[in-house]
Parts: C-alpha cells; structure tokens; sequence
C-alpha cells in the first residue's frame, strides 16, 4: 500500500464523527470600515498614507518624500519590459507603485494578486513599496474581505500589512527584514 | 535522529543557573503575552472568534479523509506536483528527491516547524545539500547551531550581544556591534544574496485550504515570498492537520493568528500559493508522522487544531522560566507537551509534567484547545504505561494509597506536622525537592478537618 493510501486509510479509521461548519454571521461586530481607522492601524504598523485625488499626484509626492529613488516601477506605465526579464533583475528597484484590490481597517492589510503585478516578487524584492487602493474599497474585517474576493482568480495572491519586519533580536521592532523597508498607500477617491 | 537525554527538570535546572536572565526571559515572554491581551480585548466578538475557529477546525478533523483528498485533486489541478509522506524520514527522502532531480546543492528555506519535527536540516547536509534558514531568528540559532527555542520567536533565549558576536564571526559585522537595527540590516544583505542564488525553495504551511487547493503562509520578513517567488522549485511541506475546508474560513484564522502570536492584528505578509509561477515546480509534501494516529486518540485529538501561534507557551509560567530548550523537541511549551508524548511516549515522558496545570495555556489558546487537561490525562496514560521513573511511580501510588484511604490521611498528615515541628532538618535539606529555591512553610498546629470542625456553626 502506498503511503498516501495508508495515510488516508488512517485517518479514515480515526478521525471523529464528522460535526457540522459554525455559521461566520456577526463574527466582525461593529468594526468600521472607514478611512480614518484604516490610517489608525496602517500608521501602527509603521506605512504611511496619502489621500490623492488621482494617480498623476503621485510622482511628485514621490519625489518629496523619497528624494533618492533611482529605479521606480509603475505598474500600469506604459515602460513594461520587466514583466518579461528575469524577476531576478529587480532586486536594484528603489520602489514599486502596484494596484490593490481591497483594504482592510481592522488590520491595515490590502489584497495584491498577480492578475495586476505580473511578477510575484515585485512587491517583495524591491527597496520600498507603494500601493495605490480607491477609498471606496476599503472593508471592515477580513470576513468582508474573503466575501468580495470570493474565489481564487489567478495563481497567487497576498494581504500586505505594513513594512517588512522582524522584532528577532530581544523583541526589538527593526522595519525593513526582507521586504520592502517601507509602505506608503495612496488612497484615491472614488 | 539526535535526541537529548536529559529530562527537562535537568535541562531547567541547567537553564536556572543564571538567574537575571531567566528574569529577563521571563519577562520579555510575559511583555508578549500583554500585547496579545491587548488585541484581543479590543475585538468585542473575541471569544466568537475562537469558539468558531475551534469549531470550524473540530469540523476538518472529522472530514479529514474527505478534505485530504479534495485538496490533493485541487492541487493538482492547479499545476502543483503532490507526495505524501508516513513519517519523518519519508519526508526527508521525499525532498531530498526532488533537490537531487534538480541538482540543487544550496537552498533557501523559511520558517517551517514540520521541518524542524523531522529534522531535515542535518538529513539534507548528510546528502550533502546546504540549506540556508532566512527567518532571522531561525538563521541566529542555525549559526549558533541550536534548535530554535520558541515555534515563532527562534532566538527568544538569545542576548543581542551574543547575536552579534555571531554575526562578527559569521558575517563579518564589527565585533561588538549589538545594535538590532544594525543586526538586521547585515542580516538583509546576506540573506538577499542567498535568495538570489538559490535554485529551490522550501517553506512551511500555515494553513491549507480544500476547496482550493491553496496554501498559505504568513510571514512579517517576507522571507517565505524572497525565497518562493525567486527560485525555480518551490516545495510546501505541510502536517496533514493544516488542512481547512474553505477560503472563507481563512478570515477567522488570519484575525486569530497574529495576535495570539505576536499581539499584531495580522502578519505583514498573508500570501496565497495555489499555482506555480510559470516555469516554476511547486511541490507540495503531506506528513502524517503520527498524526493520524494522535486523530484517533480521543483524549488527545484536539492538539491536531493547533495553528502554532505559540501563546502558551508565552503565558506559560513554566516554559517561562525553564526556556524552549528545556522540552528537548521541535515544539517547546504546553502544546509541544501534549504532542511529542504521541511521537514518542518514553522519549518524552517527562514533558506532560512540565506544567503546573495552572489552566492559563487553554485560555489564551485561540481554538480552545483543552491544553492544561491533556497534560494531566497524559500523566495518567504515562504512569500506566510504565514510562515515568520508577520513584515518581511509587511515589503516585503512595500518595493514591494516602489519599484514597481517610484514615490513612489523617494520620500522615498528623504524623507530617509533628515532623515538620520536631524534626525541621528532615524537610529543609536538599533532597526534598520542594525545598529548592525556597523555605519550607511553617507546619500548620491542626489539620482543615480539625479546624473546620472546631469552628462549623451547626
């Protein structure tokens, strides 16, 4: 028998008699879904947040908050020759502007997926990130969250919650392990 | 395998011998399990929360065969190459397979206490394979070459000093250079040329959804993804309990996890994989080693929920001040005690006792695990199994025999206190071992029974 029969034979043999799934009703209280307490969690974390009206706001308040950038990627611009190298040639970009799907205001996360950033690694491998996300897309809960998102359309998807980081030595916060050393979010409107 | 053979009464003792820094790491546990508190109080349908996580996982236990099989056609489905795997060594040979197909000598690995549990690491440098841990906390103690102490703090036991005396050795930083900012930024380089070199890939799983066939990982370094999205092979290594039915489900984990880790509403990265990338294998290893075997132990089954959050062990008194090393197994704290007795009941007999069965393990755990009272049923099972010494079996059968006969116990108490009175010498030396580190209690002048009896208003 191979392990895989002997393994299911197993658990087939042992395992409890089957109970039903609890109901997800009323798990996400009164959580507000607004702005203001997504800011208040995100800035916890250690991002930071602008709200824009468009995205042509964003290249200047860029240039004002990172004045040494060297290698910025837009997802979306119109230069799109690194989708198609190796993702490993990415490691030199200073910042990565990527769309999100939805925001979440308990926990400051927002949902990426690679149906809008064509490679994986790019919110990860670069120096620092941005995430441009429409304010009316922001949840309350990550059960809103699941809801909207519903099944899996692409290969790969991630909840971002703030800056890369590590408290390993003596529980000491340090931004920036290795990932991005830093988020900032664009909130446009709309 | 290289197991320890001290207990971990020996091990604490060892552990206790600097005392400021038990403090210290008792402290720093104590200052972790606060911030959860705090989290969790802020969320009003806290306890909702973990009463469903319990149930949603008491849910997969009991469709377990059913949700295995669903998620094996749905990982496939999805392009992802599938093993399974009895025990331990299986596992091993089952990765090592794959590393050699692709004849990968150097790999990246992230957090992943499955891998730990088998000892893969030393099973991969045997076979002549280097493997880089890129947590950093996991990477401290692999240059330090010990096992991590704590299933989400790796080096928890670790002063920044010594750590950076291990980077000045290892990777070059200037001796005496202690500063965690600077630690981790020398840790970020390193570990970037690693990612960027490694061919393959291996990561842990925290939780594995059916419906889908998805796997996913959380991480706040990001090192999961570095590693993943970067080389040719990735293999997932999951225990076969990680399993849960659907993708919604993932939104009462995700809210439970971080916080009952780490006091964080969630991890930075959250990261579903359900496909390879293309161009990319993705192999997913699912380990049974004594699993299904703990599935069917009634009493003991429910350990299987456990999402590895590790805030028993951080509310723990006892793993508080005896440290992770002191369980000798992959899984330190109250959980580790209720799991490796399955593994290997005379191995690790000691560990159900390692508790004061004080109860503040189940409350924090956030699916309601009964942890405290599978440590004392394990005790039982043990002492009739014949696996604890000898002096504390005849000690337990001397108390039953005190205890379960009136009589008896009124008199051994009375004979007790006129010791204790007479004779202090016989209590207050050291081989009693309720005199270690601290005095004996004056002897009461009469029992509760006199007393109450004395002073009942009939």
């Amino acid at each position: 028998m191979s392990s895989r029969d002997q393994i299911l034979a197993a658990v087939k043999q042992h395992q409890p008699e089957a109970s039903v799934l609890p109901s997800l009703e009323g798990l996400s209280g009164n959580m507000p879904g607004t702005l203001e307490a997504y800011r208040k969690v995100l800035e916890g974390l250690g991002g930071s947040l602008f709200e824009i009206k468009d995205e042509s706001e964003i290249p200047a308040l860029l240039a004002e908050h990172y004045p040494h950038l060297q290698r910025i990627i837009r997802v979306g611009d119109e230069q799109r020759a690194w989708i198609n190298e190796d993702p490993h040639l990415l490691e030199d970009v200073d910042m990565a502007v990527v769309p999100g799907q939805w925001g979440v205001a308990e926990n400051g996360a927002i949902w990426l997926t690679e149906a809008e950033i064509p490679v994986r690694v790019l919110p990860f491998i670069c120096q620092h990130l941005a995430i441009v996300l429409p304010a009316g897309r922001l949840l309350p809960t990550m059960h809103e969250a699941y809801e909207k998102i519903g099944a899996p359309q692409t290969g790969f998807g991630v909840f971002i919650a703030g800056p890369s980081k590590t408290a390993d030595i003596e529980q000491s916060l340090v931004l920036g392990a290795h990932g991005a050393k830093s988020l900032v979010v664009f909130i446009t409107a709309g | 395998m290289n197991r320890q053979t001290a207990d971990h009464a020996t091990l604490a003792d060892k552990f206790n011998e600097d005392e400021p820094r038990v403090d210290w790491h008792d402290q720093t546990l104590w200052w972790v399990r606060a911030k959860r508190d705090k989290m969790a109080w802020s969320i009003p349908e806290w306890e909702q929360l973990r009463e469903t996580a319990s149930a949603i996982k008491l849910n997969a236990l009991g469709n377990l065969h059913d949700y295995l099989v669903q998620f094996e056609q749905q990982a496939i489905q999805n392009g992802a190459i599938v093993h399974w795997a009895a025990d331990a060594e299986e596992h091993n040979q089952i990765v090592t397979g794959i590393l050699k197909k692709h004849g990968v000598h150097h790999l990246v690995k992230s957090k992943s206490m499955l891998t730990e549990e088998c000892h893969l690491n030393p099973h991969l440098m045997a076979n002549g394979i280097e493997v880089i841990d890129t947590d950093l906390g996991e990477r401290i103690v692999q240059l330090a070459k010990e096992p991590p102490s704590h299933i989400v703090l790796p080096c928890i036991h670790k002063k920044k000093e010594e750590i950076g005396e291990l980077f000045h050795e290892h990777l070059g930083t200037p001796a005496g250079n202690a500063d965690p900012q600077f630690l981790t930024a020398a840790a970020r380089q390193h570990l970037r040329k690693e990612f960027l070199q490694a061919k393959a890939a291996i990561t842990g799983v925290n939780f594995a959804v059916a419906e889908t066939g998805e796997m996913v990982v959380c991480t706040n370094e990001g090192n999961a993804d570095m590693g993943a999205h970067l080389a040719d092979v990735h293999i997932a290594c999951m225990g076969i309990e990680k399993i849960i039915p659907q993708r919604k489900h993932l939104g009462v984990f995700l809210r439970l996890l971080a916080r009952s880790a780490t006091g964080q509403p969630i991890t930075t990265y959250s990261s579903h994989f359900r496909q390879p990338r293309p161009g990319q294998e993705l192999h997913i290893v699912l380990v049974d080693n004594g699993r299904s075997r703990q599935l069917g132990r009634e009493d003991f089954r429910n350990s299987l929920k456990c999402i590895r959050c590790g805030a028993c062990m951080n509310t723990c008194p006892v793993y508080r001040r005896s440290g992770g090393h002191s369980y000798h197994t992959a899984v330190a704290g109250p959980i580790g005690a209720i799991l490796a007795p399955n593994l290997d009941m005379k191995d690790y007999a000691d560990l159900p006792f390692a508790s004061t069965l004080c109860g503040s393990c189940s409350n924090v755990c956030p699916v309601k695990i009964d942890i405290h009272q599978q440590l004392y049923k394990w005790r039982q099972v043990l002492v009739k199994e014949g696996y604890t010494t000898a002096a504390k079996t005849a000690g337990m059968k001397a108390m039953s025999g005190v205890l379960s006969t009136p009589a008896v116990y009124r008199t051994a108490g009375k004979m007790g206190r006129w010791v204790m009175r007479a004779f202090p010498g016989m209590v207050n030396n050291r081989l009693n071992p309720w005199y270690k580190q601290r005095e004996m209690p004056a002897p009461p002048k009469q029992s509760f029974s006199q007393w109450y009896e004395k002073n009942k208003k009939s």
